[in-house]
């Protein structure tokens, strides 16, 4: 069975699919991730079993061959998957909010439902292009535009980061709706592999998350005209990419930070039993990183919950509502703090042998990654955005 | 034989203080004197002696409550 299976198992549980993360995570991705991180390269091992596992599909509904999860059900699947490596879970979290944006806006438009067949058929891969050269960082805003003629169109942007573009089967990329068009009137293009040329302009030797691969290119691409999405990028943002891309981050970080609390534990075992007289001092460290553990999983868990609710209340202006935007930019950067407090805190448990990069409790991959966090979307970006609605906005 | 072994941890580890001869399968170990840290210290000598991890699922009280209790979730894990 390859990456085309056919067989799918449609009745497949939810507790099914964590089992099937489990599987891979202990076979697979939690074996190359020492590798993947040294190399700084795609996960290949990884998502070889992850699409023989039919887990790029998760969350595309069943009438088009996927599991048809929420995103309630993949934030748990991204905090299982990064227990056995960050990376693979980051790279499986950009994927999927991709699909998000696709299931919530265009699965009801021939050319992308037909996509999202194909997708469940082959597993494809989905990369993102929406910061831009020029822009300094805001993705509201767009230099490049897509530009048609006829039934065809061409695109060509200068993109500082994508990640692991060369891995994927298509990247959705954004940018102004047509020449004519203000940086602020935004499109989300699919742009397959076949149709785009990719020049490397950055590199990605990075200090964590070195699996995502995420260079600079420049993308040079052309294509079908119904490959550009008819919603407005902002309307995409606001109900999708935003929410789904910080909670299911917030839930890779709290997977890595809880890896790294395993380690703690096992160390604080060990202690226990040299000396079952005398309860271990790191005992009382771990029920702390314990109680931060349980802080960050319940905000996070709130926000998820909520946006469940506003999801099935199907009322599209609760997306645009500052409240609930300044409620997904907490659980970014509450998220993105604590998991670098928790792995630190984990680490003077572990002690010497977590510092140490050639040991099994090595803590090196964790903490180099937990740095990262506040940085990819630089948390004072979001909290200058917050800082702003927070004057307007009343409930504190 | 699973009671004997149990029986062994429990008075190397339990520090009880009854001796644990005496005490019948079915005795109550809350009530002859373990306590939450005794209670983790068997844990982690049973794991030790059968080469066993106990689920977080059966970390209550109901399966420390006696020597028989602790019988039947070794034998659940050891059957896994």
């Amino acid at each position: 069975m390859g990456t085309q299976a056919t067989q799918i198992d449609s009745n497949r549980s939810f507790d099914d699919i964590i089992g099937l993360v489990e599987s891979a995570g202990t076979s697979t991705i939690a074996k190359f991730a020492d590798e993947v991180d040294r190399d700084a390269r795609f996960p290949t091992e990884a998502f070889d079993a992850l699409k023989e596992a039919r887990l790029l599909s998760s969350m595309v509904p069943a009438k088009f061959g996927g599991d048809g999860l929420s995103v309630k059900e993949i934030c748990r699947v991204c905090e299982k998957m990064a227990i056995y490596d960050a990376s693979t879970a980051m790279i499986y979290a950009m994927h999927q909010i991709q699909v998000a944006c696709i299931v919530h806006h265009a699965q009801d438009d021939e050319y992308f439902g037909n996509y999202l067949r194909e997708m469940c058929d082959k597993q494809l891969l989905l990369a993102s292009a929406t910061t831009e050269i020029g822009v300094g960082g805001d993705v509201r805003s767009s230099i490049c535009a897509v530009n048609v003629e006829g039934d065809r169109f061409t695109l060509t942007k200068k993109a500082p980061v994508i990640s692991y573009a060369l891995a994927s089967d298509a990247i959705m990329v954004t940018c102004r709706s047509s020449e004519d068009a203000p940086g602020q009137d935004q499109s989300v293009v699919l742009v397959k592999t076949e149709d785009h040329e990719l020049e490397q302009i950055a590199g990605w030797d990075t200090l964590g998350f070195r699996g995502t691969c995420s260079s600079g290119f420049v993308v040079t691409s052309s294509g079908h005209a119904d490959q550009i999405m008819s919603v407005p990028y902002a309307d995409v943002l606001a109900k999708s990419m935003h929410p789904v891309s910080h909670l299911t981050w917030g839930s890779l970080w709290t997977g890595l930070a809880a890896s790294a609390v395993e380690v703690a534990r096992k160390t604080v075992r060990e202690a226990a039993r040299k000396n079952p007289d005398a309860q271990p001092i790191s005992a009382l460290r771990l029920s702390e990183v314990n109680e931060l553990l349980f802080s960050m999983r319940s905000g996070l868990h709130q926000a998820i919950d909520e946006y469940e609710a506003l999801l099935a209340a199907g009322d599209d202006r609760a997306f645009q509502n500052f409240g609930f935007a300044i409620k997904v930019n907490n659980v970014k950067v509450r998220c993105s703090e604590m998991v670098v407090d928790i792995v630190g805190k984990a680490l003077q448990i572990v002690g010497i042998s977590g510092y140490k990069n050639d040991s099994a409790k090595s803590l090196s991959r964790h903490l180099r990654d937990a740095y990262g966090a506040s940085l990819m979307v630089n948390n004072d970006r979001i909290r200058g955005h917050n800082a702003t609605m927070q004057i307007a906005h009343k409930g504190s | 034989m699973l009671q004997e072994n149990i029986r062994r941890i429990l008075s190397e580890h339990g520090k009880l203080p009854v001796d644990v001869t005496t005490l019948a399968d079915e005795s109550d170990l809350y009530e002859s004197g373990l306590t939450s840290l005794t209670t983790v210290n068997i844990m982690l000598a049973i794991e030790d002696h059968f080469d066993i991890e106990f689920e977080d699922s059966m970390l209550s009280r109901a399966t420390f409550q006696s020597v028989n209790s602790l019988a039947d979730a070794i034998e659940e894990l050891l059957e896994n």
